[in-house]
């Protein structure tokens, strides 16, 4: 299995597109850092592309390679190989590139001008949102056949994420605006990566604003240890199930 | 030759201001109340270091009591322990503890009752449910205190300094922590509050009630329950002063609540939730003071008018101003806002488009509070960007049309 990631690994950086995704973070966040007087500024910047562009980029990177890739898959599956491994290898390829190119496009600007709370929380929380819209790209990748309607369902979940589903909590959270719905915030906050990520660097940023009633509820709750555990744990379930379906799916599937 | 003034100043001292006495431990006279009984006007009382537990101490007469570093007055937790009410009274370097609790009475370590010319210098307060409380008093100089109290509820403790109805007030230099309210004025009038430390207060730092043509200068107020009060005073001046990290629902650098015809300048709010917010205020000028890492960095109800806010610095701010309508009678101009993102055609330093420091969300906040969770989400910043283009919710009138390009040396 790690020898088969090693050749999605190589492949992968073969085609050049993981190293420019890593010059652009590296360009992006090093100019960010210098062009700031502050820094909390600039992880303010950063925590935008965190939140929007690492998503969309490894949906679109993942469900392209996939694609892509779909004749050596085809071959792999002639060999005594089980289905499992070759779909998990191909993820671990994928991920692993990834998230190198955004350890060292962020992560090295990140730790070399702020490394502090709120630094941290940053690549925490895009190193997980790497991983899970990886594994939800394998998912819509797999599902469907056709390479257009896969990129296509892979963006429409990038739109759902990224924004429809905030104007769906800003419409329920007017809508019941009568209710105490600050418990129900936190059950939404878990529904969506995204959400959960920007909270949880938020609760590092912004801890003055947040200390108001509502704030207050999520210091208490993300603050402590409880938080982090319940943020890492909600991740990986993100993770895991996407993969999962993928998985199950792709055993099933008549290539 | 100093040597030789002090000598002949003490001695001054001693024959224009009578005998001193000295209490102690293995002294003629041991106790305090015998010692106030035997003095008399202007004498001075030495207390040796020791623990007196004698109850209620009072003192009518002029007189001068100095404590050494180990005098302790202990109230037992019953007793209200000194109680002045007469002139020309000076107390100093003693150590009061455990004054009782009454929920009827408000008893305090050390009370003043129409007073006139008391000094209070370097005393230390512990576990007192008031420590200093002082009403109908001229002339009062608290000075150097250290008072610590046992937060437990706002029921359950008292004040740290107190004054009502008293007028002349120096407090300087005092360090206040763990009481109810940390400074309490109501209807004190032409005072000073200077150096002051007052934090991890229940309620307020310094609480203000009525109290006209007062002035607070260099003060640090940090981590109290709910920041700064000043309420339905007149010509209240408030200068370099830091407020730092008020954090709660209701808490505020300064709360400003029916004040009119005031100053408040030099000072920096650093990481509260709210750095000033104001309800029905007038005629404040707001100049020259740094809004650091705060929540919202001023909220202004538009019950306030003629307020001007100029010359200030606002970084960092989650939110730098918020309001809950769109009346506006306050003037904001020549700030600088680290988000303005203007330009400046003529390099005068002033950028050319007005900013306007209310964002679209902020108003969303105010009506409805738990949408904070989706602060800095992308949704937001366009929903900020569209109402930039087009102002449907924001009020168009408050704007700084003189932003600075820079951020002001202050």
């Amino acid at each position: 299995m790690l020898k088969l990631s090693r050749y999605v690994l190589y492949d992968i950086l073969r085609n050049k597109i993981v190293i420019a995704y890593t010059l652009f973070l590296f360009i992006v966040s090093f100019s960010m850092f210098r062009m700031e007087e502050n820094s909390s500024k600039a992880i303010l910047s950063l925590l935008n592309i965190v939140l929007i562009v690492l998503p969309l980029i490894s949906l679109i990177f993942t469900t392209i390679h996939y694609y892509n890739s779909y004749e050596f898959i085809e071959l792999m599956l002639s060999q005594p190989l089980s289905r499992t491994r070759i779909l998990l290898s191909e993820f671990g390829g994928v991920c692993i590139s990834l998230l190198s190119a955004f350890w060292i496009g962020v992560g090295v600007p990140v730790l070399l001008f702020s490394a502090d709370e709120t630094g941290f929380a940053l690549l925490f929380t895009g190193t997980a949102l790497t991983i899970v819209f990886t594994s939800i790209a394998f998912l819509a990748s797999v599902r469907s056949k056709d390479k257009a309607r896969g990129i296509g369902f892979a963006l429409l979940l990038w739109f759902y994420f990224a924004l429809i589903y905030d104007g769906l909590v800003l419409l329920i959270l007017f809508a019941f605006s009568d209710y105490p719905m600050e418990k129900f915030t936190l059950l939404l906050s878990a529904l969506n990566p995204i959400d959960l990520g920007r909270i949880f660097i938020m609760l590092k940023m912004d801890i003055s604003a947040l200390m108001g009633y509502t704030g207050a509820l999520y210091k208490d709750f993300f603050g402590s240890g409880k938080g982090v555990l319940f943020t890492t744990v909600i991740m990986l379930l993100w993770a895991t199930i996407p993969l999962w379906l993928a998985i199950r799916s792709f055993r099933r599937k008549d290539m | 030759m100093k040597y030789f003034f002090t000598i002949v100043f003490s001695f001054l001292l001693l024959i224009s201001f009578g005998n001193t006495i000295i209490v102690g431990p293995a002294q003629p006279i041991r106790s305090l109340k015998k010692a106030i009984e035997a003095a008399r006007n202007k004498d001075t009382i030495l207390i040796l270091s020791g623990i007196y537990k004698e109850g209620s101490i009072i003192v009518t007469k002029s007189l001068t009591l100095i404590g050494e570093k180990n005098t302790v007055l202990d109230g037992e937790k019953k007793y209200e322990i000194l109680l002045i009410s007469g002139n020309n009274v000076v107390v100093k370097g003693m150590q009061f503890r455990n004054s009782g609790y009454s929920a009827m009475n408000d008893f305090a370590s050390i009370k003043l009752v129409d007073c006139n010319n008391v000094t209070l210098e370097n005393n230390t307060v512990i576990h007192s449910y008031f420590a200093i409380h002082i009403s109908n008093t001229t002339n009062a100089i608290i000075r150097g205190n250290k008072i610590t109290g046992i937060p437990t509820s706002e029921q359950l403790t008292g004040n740290g300094i107190h004054l009502w109805k008293s007028n002349n007030a120096v407090i300087e230099n005092n360090h206040i922590q763990g009481h109810r309210d940390g400074i309490y004025f109501e209807f004190v009038t032409q005072s000073q509050i200077r150096n002051n430390l007052s934090e991890k207060n229940i309620r307020y730092g310094l609480h203000f009630m009525f109290s006209n043509d007062d002035n607070y200068l260099d003060n640090t107020f940090r981590n109290n329950g709910a920041g700064v009060a000043v309420m339905y005073s007149k010509r209240v001046r408030m200068e370099k002063n830091h407020f730092e990290e008020n954090w709660g629902a209701s808490a505020y650098g300064i709360l400003l609540k029916d004040i009119t015809d005031s100053h408040i300048t030099f000072n920096t709010f650093l990481k509260n939730t709210v750095g000033v917010h104001m309800e029905g205020s007038s005629r404040i000028e707001i100049q020259k003071n740094s809004f650091r890492n705060n929540g919202w960095a001023i909220k202004v109800q538009a019950s306030c008018d003629d307020n001007v806010f100029h010359h200030n610095n606002f970084t960092g701010n989650s939110f730098d101003v918020g309001t809950n309508g769109t009346m506006v009678l306050n003037k904001f101009y020549n700030n600088y806002w680290d988000k303005y993102d203007g330009y400046d055609m003529n390099k005068d330093g002033i950028g050319d488009i007005a900013y306007h420091p209310v964002s679209m969300y902020s108003m969303i906040i105010e009506q409805n509070p738990t949408t904070l969770m989706l602060f800095r989400s992308f949704m937001v910043s366009l929903l900020d960007k569209a109402e930039k283009a087009i102002p449907s919710l924001t009020p168009q009138n408050l704007l700084d049309d003189k932003p600075m390009m820079k951020i002001l040396k202050l």
